[in-house]
């Protein structure tokens, strides 16, 4: 096989590349919001925007309700969907009672059954807060299950014929064994979290990103409304790196496919 | 002309005689293991007996399916026998200890851990202080000659290295008895090799009571005092040989004649028995 010429391609640095490719999309924006104003508003609208409304405060008091949210359900639905999935994993009686109805209200879409939740608790933080969480939990703790369930059979007997007990092989094995799958579950319940924070916002609201974006397209503020929007895809990026770095630092020592 | 194959030997003075003088470890009696599987209930091991004496290394080989690994899972307390007994040192075998050390074919090394800290996994839960397992660690991580790896994790590791890796964890809990499951069998040969001349170092460095599994011929002799030869599924004992090759042992010895008169012998048992497995 030839040696691949070096071309002017590769000397551009990678960073070089992601500055190129922001500029490709605010052009993209620019003529979209030339093409089809009514649609797009123009990167200067939404930018004048952005200092309106962060400078009055609405801005970060609607994101701050939004990313609170989102970290009060996700981090109930963490820290509960754990001991759960290794209840399932554990014991089968509990898994059989459990699982068939995790199952059925997780392919339910949240946005249908935050109706009943608005019925209980109101349109205030908790019903919010509420809904993200069954839907998180819900899906955190199929796949930590997994997970679980996934431990090499052998590093178990491995730690047992060196002279762990129960609680050794729960604490030295399954749980750092397991830490994989947690991050995986961390990251599609983040996402997760977010999809349902719409949901709940939408449907009934005092103060939020989407309360904010809903309202404003009500009265066709489309500046407004891309705003929120960008608003919303910054946060879930600043979430996704994070839970990144956090799997780099904790799941280092996996085999990769690529070794 | 001699009409006869090239399996059928000339009468070679193999001794299977037992005049061990050392103590008996591991006394296994009449042990049965039967399974229920999906097409009945399938017969493991039909009543096999022998006994393992103090710091001898046996080996034992036989066709795939003749319950090899059975009997090492049962001696290791991993699996229950269906009847018999195996007892070490005069006890009965409960369940899995650190008395019974197991190295397995796919190494089992825990890959959130460093070499280091795999080594010392066994010696943690023994409450031994920290400083007690770092010199107990280094001591076997230089024993099999790891030094510069003792902080990388399993996934920087060859095979090779790995399996070196899990020796050195189940030697440094000092196990009465070292049970090791193929434990060269995921590797190519050369490191097949050269594993099998560092075990021979290690053990005559250290003695153990060791209880050796593996497919390979060749490898048995060289490793071990004893060969037994087991009959194909069920399995039960077909016959035990004397390895009276002195040690130290090297992979020269393999071309020796003694060497090879034996192996002729073995082979020739183990290989009946994969043709009737074929039948």
């Amino acid at each position: 096989m030839e040696e691949k010429k070096p071309s002017i391609w590769n000397k551009v640095p990678s960073w070089a590349w992601k500055l190129i490719s922001l500029a490709l999309a605010i052009l993209v924006w620019v003529l979209a919001s030339s093409k089809w104003p009514a649609v797009f508003a123009s990167p200067a609208k939404v930018w004048e925007a952005f200092m309106k409304l962060s400078g009055n405060g609405t801005l970060w008091k609607n994101a701050w309700a939004s990313v609170s949210r989102v970290l009060a359900g996700f981090g109930i639905a963490f820290v509960v969907s754990i001991p759960v999935a290794f209840l399932m994993a554990w014991y089968d009686p509990f898994r059989h009672i459990v699982e068939p109805w995790i199952q059925f209200i997780r392919n339910i879409p949240p946005l249908a059954y935050v109706f009943l939740i608005i019925a209980a608790l109101g349109i205030g933080q908790t019903s919010k807060v509420t809904v993200i969480f069954i839907a998180a939990f819900l899906v955190m703790v199929v796949t930590i299950y997994q997970g679980v369930k996934g431990v090499d059979t052998t590093l178990i007997k491995a730690a047992k014929v060196l002279g762990a007990k129960q609680k050794d092989i729960f604490f030295k094995v399954i749980i750092p064994a397991s830490t994989p799958f947690i991050l995986v579950a961390a990251r599609l319940g983040l996402s997760t979290s977010l999809t349902t924070l719409m949901a709940s916002e939408i449907v009934g609201g005092d103060r939020g990103l989407g309360m904010m974006i809903q309202q404003a397209s009500g009265y066709y503020q489309m500046d407004v409304v891309l705003l929120g929007i960008i608003m919303l895809g910054i946060i879930g990026i600043i979430f996704e790196k994070i839970v990144r770095y956090l799997e780099k630092r904790f799941t280092g020592w996996q085999e990769t496919v690529q070794q | 002309m001699s009409e006869k194959t090239v399996f059928e030997i000339d009468e070679a003075p193999i001794s299977h005689d037992l005049s061990d003088t050392r103590p008996v470890r591991v006394h296994i009696d009449n042990v049965v293991k039967k399974f229920q599987t999906r097409k009945g209930e399938m017969t493991a091991l039909n009543g096999v007996s022998f006994d393992i004496h103090q710091n001898e290394f046996v080996c034992v080989v036989g066709p795939s399916g003749c319950g090899k690994s059975t009997l090492l899972n049962i001696i290791g307390g991993l699996e229950k026998p269906t009847s018999g007994t195996v007892t070490v040192d005069g006890k009965p075998v409960e369940g899995p200890g650190p008395d019974r050390g197991v190295v397995f074919q796919q190494y089992a090394l825990f890959p959130w851990l460093t070499v280091e800290d795999n080594v010392k996994f066994g010696l943690k839960l023994q409450g031994k202080s920290p400083e007690e397992c770092n010199e107990i660690a280094q001591k076997y991580i230089k024993l099999v000659q790891l030094e510069d790896f003792a902080k990388s994790y399993p996934k920087e590791l060859s095979g090779g290295m790995k399996q070196r890796v899990a020796i050195a964890r189940a030697y440094a809990v000092n196990p009465e008895v070292l049970l090791m499951d193929e434990p060269f069998g995921a590797l190519d040969a050369q490191t097949r090799t050269q594993l099998q001349s560092e075990l021979l170092k290690t053990w005559e460095k250290e003695k153990k009571t060791c209880f050796f599994i593996t497919h390979d011929v060749e490898e048995a002799i060289i490793l071990a005092q004893r060969v037994v030869i087991m009959y194909a599924r069920p399995g039960r004992v077909k016959d035990i040989v004397n390895i009276d090759i002195p040690y130290p042992r090297t992979q020269e010895t393999k071309m020796s004649p003694r060497f090879l008169e034996l192996k002729n012998y073995i082979w020739s048992q183990v290989y009946q028995e994969y043709l009737s497995v074929r039948k």
